[in-house]
């Protein structure tokens, strides 16, 4: 990320710049919440229910760890955030759908794409409920928005 | 001969043309006599309505087809590219049975194709038809499953499957209109419509045009028990019911993947029973776990239209022997595999720790099916062999296997009380893989290979089944089946069962490459296998090699020698009669 490219520099960017200092890295990485991959509190054939943590942080800044799913479209604004390293392509199998426990990244600017099985921390404004993404048409019930991330 | 091989080198030659016109249903296709089809032309150029001749049996095709075919001046494909004109009459029907040779004209491209319409007899051989499909079901799997289910002693077997004891046998070839290879749903497609089709189709012929839902369709089996009987419909499968096997028996699309419509395929044939997994597209997009891209309320329709809802093995019960239409829905995609869910608890049983099996699901269709005094086709897809297969996980598709067995049983026990019930076993496709030995434990080293037994090395595998259920007591003992795939992607092979979950053996790099899984790199004696195929496949593929197709009771007798797979349709239909002449 060229973070001089621009004469707007926003919080995320500040931090992002933050971020390649380890010490004030830590600070940052404290000040944030951080969520797991336990998004639900109940699992039923009619329907999931989100976890209470993932109800009372939604609207706030938030870290998450995972995975990038091999993404979507090499240009798009978002990717996916998976627990374990995807090891199937959904758009590429014939019979292969995406895990409930997804997590939607829309990131504030484009970063470079990294390796499917290098562990990334997100961190981004929590949101949830039901969001077509208009370009793409993929349909996801938990996003962070405003994200960045780094590899840890 | 010499005639016949000139002719058989011009079609290779014609057929191998990259843009020939294309008649669909295409050449020597199958039509049950009466049942409705989509006659479609697909020419190279485009031309004008007046510069195109259809002649069908030396006669204008409106006369023997019986109406007119919409000319379609320009088909786009990709990205507005012209593919030329189309004609297309949907839902036509022949009832007189014979050869039909259909010859196009239009400019210099000309085009034969010739159908062979049947007739089946005149009064149906059996009252009903239970149709058992293991997926992925290939020779090692039977042979695993009775060695880890029965034993065996001194190279005799010490018990018989299930399918052991079905009498009458064919080798069905699998192979789809596009490929040498195939996939569930072009297979279950030609099966249960007697035509044969392109990977990942379903009731349809695949055209050129991008669209996945208006490809030229033919009649799937479970329209025509609607349409000629008063039989009811069953559906099982431990997939999701939306997956190609259990949508097979009712849809239409050139893609497996449109899931959301084939629910409402699967309304619109209201099959009388509907048992598997699944629920995300039942679900409207705001509910969590959906997988619609709609706020339709699948499970509100089907309820609307008269469905019991039941979703998990205690509802499932109390519901045996109600009456009315059953929806059963016990996961939100494909149900655990047995193992997993009786056994080792692993998977996503914690999320859905009460789901029923096959032999649950299959008794209960049984029960509530056999009540319509007509009769009643019932399709069980023991649907996880193939799911197990591709990730090379051959611990759990055995005991799928093995699982599937004891749902035929449950069919033979009905069929003992019913024998105007005919059984078919098949699978819809193999995949590659035998069994070529054992791994002992016990032999010295510490080098897993080395612990490989061939021949007389080999021995035999130590499971016991002392509770009886069938399966065995451990699946971890210490001297056990070595099944080995001839296909797959770079992975680590570790010569012992996955016990904390379904094996990954490859996952995707930035490259979009697959690479062997580094979890199980450090598996005690784990053995790094290059893989053979591209690295874009993320697992273990389908075999080409026919499947074994075993069968009992009325109408039975007609599976024998080689058929290819659509070629069963047409016993199916024979057995109910679907294609006698029509009085009315």
């Amino acid at each position: 990320m060229d973070i001089f490219s621009s004469l707007h520099l926003s919080r995320r960017r500040l931090i992002g710049a933050a971020v390649a200092l380890p010490f004030t890295a830590s600070v940052v990485r404290a000040a944030d919440p951080s969520l797991s991959f336990d998004l639900y509190g109940k699992f039923g054939v009619l329907g999931l229910e989100f976890s209470d943590k993932v109800k009372r942080l939604a609207g706030q800044e938030i870290s998450m760890k995972g995975f990038m799913a091999p993404p979507l479209k090499a240009e798009a604004q978002f990717f996916v955030l998976t627990e374990v390293p995807m090891s199937l392509c959904p758009f590429c199998s014939s019979d292969a759908d995406w895990p409930d426990n997804i997590v939607v990244v829309y990131l504030l600017e484009k970063q470079t794409f990294v390796q499917p099985r290098q562990t990334i921390e997100v961190r981004g404004r929590l949101e949830y409920g039901s969001w077509t993404d208009p370009e793409t048409g993929f349909v996801s019930l938990l996003r962070i928005r405003q994200a960045e991330y780094f590899s840890v | 001969m010499r005639t016949f091989l000139a002719a058989f080198a011009a079609t290779t030659i014609l057929a191998g043309a990259a843009q020939a016109t294309t008649v669909y249903p295409l050449d020597r296709a199958t039509i049950l006599a009466g049942s409705p089809f989509d006659f479609k032309v697909e020419l190279n150029k485009q031309v004008k309505p007046e510069d195109v001749k259809i002649m069908v049996n030396g006669q204008d095709y409106r006369t023997v087809l019986g109406g007119e075919a919409q000319f379609v001046e320009l088909e786009k494909g990709k990205d507005d590219k012209a593919l030329g004109s189309a004609l297309l009459l949907r839902g036509l029907k022949i009832s007189a049975p014979g050869a039909y040779k259909v010859e196009v004209a239009a400019g210099d491209e000309t085009k034969s194709v010739t159908w062979n319409v049947y007739e089946t007899a005149g009064q149906p051989k059996a009252k009903n038809i239970i149709f058992l499909l293991g997926d992925g079901l290939s020779v090692a799997h039977r042979t695993a499953a009775r060695i880890m289910s029965k034993g065996m002693t001194e190279g005799k077997a010490n018990g018989r499957l299930n399918m052991d004891d079905l009498d009458h046998l064919a080798f069905i070839g699998t192979s789809a209109t596009n490929a040498v290879a195939t996939d569930s749903a072009n297979t279950m497609s030609a099966l249960m419509t007697g035509h044969k089709t392109a990977v990942n189709a379903l009731g349809v012929y695949a055209d050129r045009t991008p669209a996945s839902l208006d490809d030229p369709r033919v009649e799937t089996f479970g329209e025509a028990v609607r349409r000629t009987t008063k039989k009811s419909i069953g559906i099982v499968a431990t997939a999701e019911v939306e997956d190609a096997t259990p949508a097979a028996v009712v849809s239409h699309t050139r893609s497996r993947n449109d899931k959301a419509d084939i629910v409402g395929m699967l309304l619109d044939v209201k099959p009388e029973v509907l048992l598997g997994g699944g629920s995300a597209y039942f679900l409207g997009k705001e509910v969590a776990g959906s997988k619609r891209k709609d706020n339709q309320d699948y499970i509100k329709l089907f309820q609307d239209a008269g469905y019991k809802l039941v979703t998990d093995k205690n509802e499932l019960a109390a519901n045996a022997s109600a009456e009315g239409n059953l929806l059963g829905l016990f996961h939100t995609g494909n149900m655990d595999v047995t193992l997993d869910r009786e056994f080792l608890k692993k998977g996503t049983v914690d999320k859905f720790p009460n789901q029923p099996g096959l032999v649950a699901m299959t008794k209960i269709a049984l029960d509530r099916l056999s009540k319509n005094p007509d009769g009643f086709f019932l399709m069980v897809e023991g649907s996880s062999i193939d799911k197990m297969s591709h990730p090379l996980d051959w611990d759990r598709a055995v005991v799928e296997t093995i699982e599937f067995d004891q749902a035929i049983g449950v069919a033979r026990e009905f069929q003992k009380a019913h024998p105007d019930t005919l059984i078919v076993v098949t699978g819809d496709h193999t995949h590659g893989v035998s069994i070529i030995g054992t791994v002992d434990d016990e032999k010295p080293g510490t080098e897993m290979r080395e612990k490989v037994g061939t021949y007389a090395e080999a021995g035999f595998p130590n499971y016991k089944d002392e509770n009886g259920d069938g399966y065995p007591d451990k699946i971890d003992v210490s001297r056990r089946l070595f099944l080995s795939a001839n296909n797959g992607p770079d992975h680590y092979e570790t010569f012992r069962p996955k016990l904390d979950g379904p094996f990954v053996p490859a996952v995707q790099n930035e490259k979009k490459e697959y690479v062997a899984n580094e979890q199980y790199k450090d598996v005690p004696g784990a053995v790094f296998v290059q893989g053979n195929l591209p690295k874009s496949s993320e697992s273990g593929v389908h075999a080409v090699d026919d499947v074994v197709l075993q069968s009992a009771g009325p109408g039975s007798e007609e599976f024998h020698g080689y058929l290819e797979q659509s070629d069963v349709y047409r016993v199916l239909a024979d057995t109910f009669a679907l294609g006698a002449k029509q009085t009315n």
